[in-house]
C-alpha cells in the first residue's frame, strides 16, 4: 500500500476522533442540541470501508454518521454546521446530527430509524443494476439493527436480483445499552447473512489495514456482478449511546480494556508516544491505529514528524470548522418551506 | 380516443404511456409481473418492459417501498404497488418516515419521484383486515400528496402525473372501481391533478366527498332531483392537498355542507373538511355542517352488517332529507 493512502487514512482517524471529542465539548457548551451520537473508538471501521470505496460507490448511513460524511469528504464545517443546525450545514440545518446528507458526494443520508439503511441500499443498488452501472453502495448498520424485519427482507431481494450492495455491520456489542448476548440469539452476526446466501466475513474492525482490505476484496467481488457481500466489523466505542447516555451499562473493566489499546490517544497526546515493537503488536490483537502506525513506521513511511504536523493541521481544521458553524446564520421558515417543496418545480397542483 | 374503459384498464394503459416515454419508470410489488397484478394495472407489462421494469417482489412491504425511496434517491422513478392499503400499515415507515422526510431533512438536495398505488376500501366481505381505508393516517404526513381518482378519466391523468411529479404521491384506488367503467378521452388535456371537480352544480346542498363514495354521493344527488332537492357533488379528487377554493364557493352558494366518507368518521378526513370549512366559511352555513361516515369499527365480515357499516345512496339520501327538511329528522 501507498505511503500517501496510508497517511491520509491516518489523518482521517485522527480528524475523526479530534472532531467527535469536539463535538462533545460543543454539545457541552450548548452549541449542539438534540440526540448526538458519537463515533470513538470505531475510526477505523469508517476509514477502512470508504478508502477502499471509489468517488461514483454510495454511503447509505446510520444516526452515528459524522465520520462516515467526514471521511466520505463532506468538509468538516459543512458537518459541524449541520450539528449546530445552521444555514451552512450540509443538510441545511433541517436534519441535524443524524440526518447529514450530500447529494455531491452520494452520501446519501444518515437514518433514525434503526433498520432503514437496508431498503434505501438496496434501492439504489436497483437502480444501479437496472442501469447496468460500474458502480457499489456501501450500507452502515449497527447490530442493534439486525433484528429489525427490513434486514431480512433486504438482504433477500439483494440476494434474489444480486444487487451491488456491500451490507457492513459495525458491530460495537451494544444496542443502546443492551449487550449483543441478550438482543441476539445469533451473536455472530455474519452468519446471518449466509443464510441468504450472501458472501460473509467478520473483520477485526480494531484493525484499519484488515478493514480496508476486506473492503477492497468484497467491492472487487461485486464489480464482478457476484450480487451483494457481507462484512461484520467488529468495534468498539468508547462513549454511551449518545451524549445523554453515560454508559453505565458497561463495566468500567470493559471499557478501559479497549481504550487501553486505543493508539489514537497516544497520537494525540503533547508527548512522543512509544510505538509498540511487532511483537507486542501481535499481543495486542484487536488493536487499531496501533497497528496502522506500527506498519507505517516498519516501511519506514512515518516519522514522528508527521504525526506531529498532521496533529496541528486538524486541530486547525477542527478549530475552523466551529468558528464556520457559529458564524453560519439560522436558516428562516423561508428556508424550511424551500426545503419541504424542493421538488415542487413548476407543477401546478391545484 | 373517448370510449367506455374500466378503472383497471385506465390505469393500466397510464402506466404503459409512462413507461414507453421514461426509461426511468419501473414498476414493483406483489404480483405485478408475471401474475399481472391483482386487479390487472401492470397487465402485459411484463413481456413489454422485462423482469427489471416490472419486478415481482417478495411478500416484504417495509423493503420494497423502502428500495423504491432508494430507487427515487438515485434517479429512478419507481411506481409502487401494495397489494392492498391493509399491507401498507407494514410500509409505513417508508412512506412516512423515509420518502415524506428525506426531500425535508437534506435541506432540499433529493426528489422524491415516488408514487405508491394502494388498492383499498370496503369491497365484498373481505373482512376486517382487508377492508380499510388509511387516508387518516397519511393524510397527517406532512410532505406526501395523496390523489384519491373516482373515474376511468381522473386515473388515467392522476396516475400520469403522479408519476411525472418529483414528490411522493399516494393513489389510493379504490376495489370496488377497478372494473367500472366511464368515459376515456385520452385526448382531452389535464386539468391541474389536485383540482377538485363539481361533479354536480346545485344550489341547495353541498356533498363533498371522494372516491367511490362521491359516486354514491351523485347517485343519490340525482334520486333527490325528484324530490325537488337540487344537490352539489364536489369530487375532491385529492385528499393532499385539498382544492379548498371549490369547496368554500361551494358552501357559499349553497349554505349547507355533508361530508360523505368510507372511512371511519373519527378524526378522519370529513373532520378535517368541516373544520377547514368551519373557520372558512361559518357565517355562509344555514345549518351546522354533518359527516357521513363509515362507523367506528372494524369492517364486519358479515354482508349485512358490512353495508350497515357504511354510507349507502340510501342513508346519504336520508340525511340530506334530514338537513334540508328539519321536520323529517326521525
Amino acid at each position: 500500500m501507498k505511503r500517501d493512502t496510508l497517511l491520509s487514512m491516518l489523518h482521517d482517524m485522527l480528524l475523526a476522533r479530534a472532531f467527535e471529542e469536539r463535538a462533545a465539548q460543543e454539545y457541552t457548551r450548548g452549541n449542539i442540541a438534540g440526540f448526538l451520537h458519537l463515533y470513538p473508538g470505531e475510526e477505523a471501521v469508517a476509514v477502512g470501508v470508504l478508502h477502499g470505496a471509489e468517488p461514483n460507490d454510495y454511503i447509505v448511513s446510520t444516526y452515528r454518521e459524522h465520520v462516515h460524511a467526514l471521511v466520505r469528504g463532506v468538509p468538516a464545517e459543512k458537518v459541524m454546521a449541520e450539528l449546530f443546525g445552521k444555514r451552512d450545514g450540509c443538510s441545511g440545518g433541517m436534519g441535524g446530527s443524524m440526518h447529514l446528507f450530500d447529494q455531491e458526494r452520494r452520501f446519501m443520508g444518515g437514518y433514525g430509524i434503526v433498520g432503514e439503511t437496508y431498503p434505501i441500499a438496496i434501492g439504489i443498488g436497483y437502480s444501479i443494476a437496472m442501469q447496468e452501472l460500474p458502480e457499489a453502495v456501501i450500507c452502515f448498520f449497527g447490530d442493534g439493527a439486525v433484528n429489525q424485519g427490513t434486514f431480512h427482507e433486504s438482504l433477500n431481494m439483494a440476494a434474489l436480483w444480486k444487487l451491488p450492495v456491500l451490507f457492513v455491520c459495525e458491530n460495537n456489542r451494544y444496542q443502546i445499552g443492551t449487550e449483543i448476548h441478550r438482543h441476539s440469539a445469533m451473536t455472530e452476526v455474519y452468519k446471518r447473512a449466509c443464510g441468504y446466501r450472501i458472501p460473509s466475513e467478520k473483520v477485526n474492525g480494531m484493525d484499519v489495514l484488515a478493514v480496508h482490505q476486506a473492503t477492497r476484496s468484497a467491492l472487487q467481488r461485486i464489480r464482478e456482478g457476484t450480487g451483494p457481500q457481507f462484512l461484520e466489523v467488529e468495534t468498539y466505542r468508547f462513549r454511551g449511546h449518545s451524549m445523554s447516555d453515560p454508559g453505565s451499562y458497561r463495566p468500567n473493566v470493559e471499557v478501559q480494556a479497549f481504550k487501553d489499546e486505543d493508539p489514537v490517544t497516544v497520537v494525540l497526546e503533547e508527548s512522543i508516544p512509544d510505538f509498540p515493537t511487532e511483537s507486542q503488536l501481535e499481543a495486542l490483537g484487536r488493536d487499531n491505529i496501533v497497528h496502522l502506525t506500527g506498519h507505517m513506521r516498519q516501511q519506514g513511511y512515518l516519522e514522528m514528524e508527521d504525526v506531529t504536523r498532521m496533529k496541528g493541521e486538524i486541530s486547525k481544521l477542527v478549530d475552523k470548522a466551529v468558528d464556520f458553524a457559529l458564524n453560519s446564520p439560522e436558516p428562516d421558515m423561508h428556508d424550511a418551506w424551500r426545503a419541504l417543496y424542493c421538488n415542487r418545480g413548476q407543477e401546478v397542483l391545484i | 380516443m373517448s370510449e367506455e374503459t374500466p378503472v383497471w384498464k385506465a390505469l393500466n394503459l397510464a402506466m404503459d404511456a409512462e413507461m414507453s416515454s421514461d426509461d426511468s419508470v419501473f414498476t414493483l410489488g406483489e404480483d405485478v409481473g408475471l401474475y399481472g397484478g391483482s386487479y390487472r394495472v401492470t397487465q402485459d407489462l411484463y413481456a413489454r418492459y422485462g423482469e427489471w421494469r416490472v419486478r415481482d417482489t417478495p411478500i416484504s412491504e417495509g423493503s420494497f417501498t423502502g428500495l423504491a425511496v432508494g430507487a427515487a434517491m438515485a434517479g429512478l422513478r419507481p411506481v409502487v404497488e401494495i397489494m392492498t392499503v391493509n399491507f401498507a400499515l407494514l410500509a409505513l415507515d417508508a412512506i412516512i418516515n423515509m420518502a415524506a422526510k428525506i426531500p425535508f431533512m437534506s435541506g432540499g438536495q433529493f426528489p422524491m419521484p415516488l408514487v405508491v398505488r394502494m388498492p383499498g376500501g370496503v369491497a365484498k366481505q373481505l373482512a376486517a383486515q382487508h377492508s380499510q381505508r388509511l387516508e387518516h393516517t397519511l393524510m397527517n404526513a406532512a410532505g406526501l400528496r395523496i390523489a384519491v381518482p373516482a373515474t376511468p378519466q381522473d386515473a388515467w391523468w392522476q396516475l400520469r402525473q403522479a408519476i411525472r411529479s418529483n414528490e411522493p404521491i399516494v393513489l389510493l384506488e379504490h376495489e370496488l372501481l377497478y372494473f367500472s367503467k366511464g368515459r376515456l378521452d385520452t385526448d382531452l388535456p389535464p386539468p391541474p391533478m389536485h383540482r377538485a371537480t363539481v361533479r354536480r352544480p346545485g344550489k341547495d346542498l353541498t356533498i363533498i366527498s371522494y372516491s367511490h363514495m362521491a359516486n354514491l354521493a351523485l347517485k343519490a344527488a340525482q334520486r333527490l332531483s325528484s324530490e325537488g332537492m337540487d344537490i352539489e357533488v364536489i369530487d375532491l379528487r385529492s385528499l393532499r392537498p385539498i382544492d379548498w377554493d371549490c369547496c368554500v364557493n361551494s358552501v357559499r352558494k349553497t349554505h349547507h355542507l355533508l361530508v360523505v366518507e368510507e372511512d371511519c368518521g373519527f378524526a378522519g378526513a370529513g373532520a378535517e373538511i368541516v373544520a377547514t370549512l368551519a373557520e372558512r366559511c361559518f357565517p355562509d352555513l344555514d345549518a351546522p355542517a354533518r359527516r357521513l361516515a363509515g362507523l367506528d369499527m372494524p369492517t364486519p365480515y358479515n354482508g349485512t352488517l358490512e353495508t350497515a357499516s357504511i354510507p349507502t345512496t340510501a342513508a346519504i339520501m336520508d340525511t340530506v332529507r334530514q338537513m334540508l327538511v328539519p321536520g323529517e329528522i326521525s
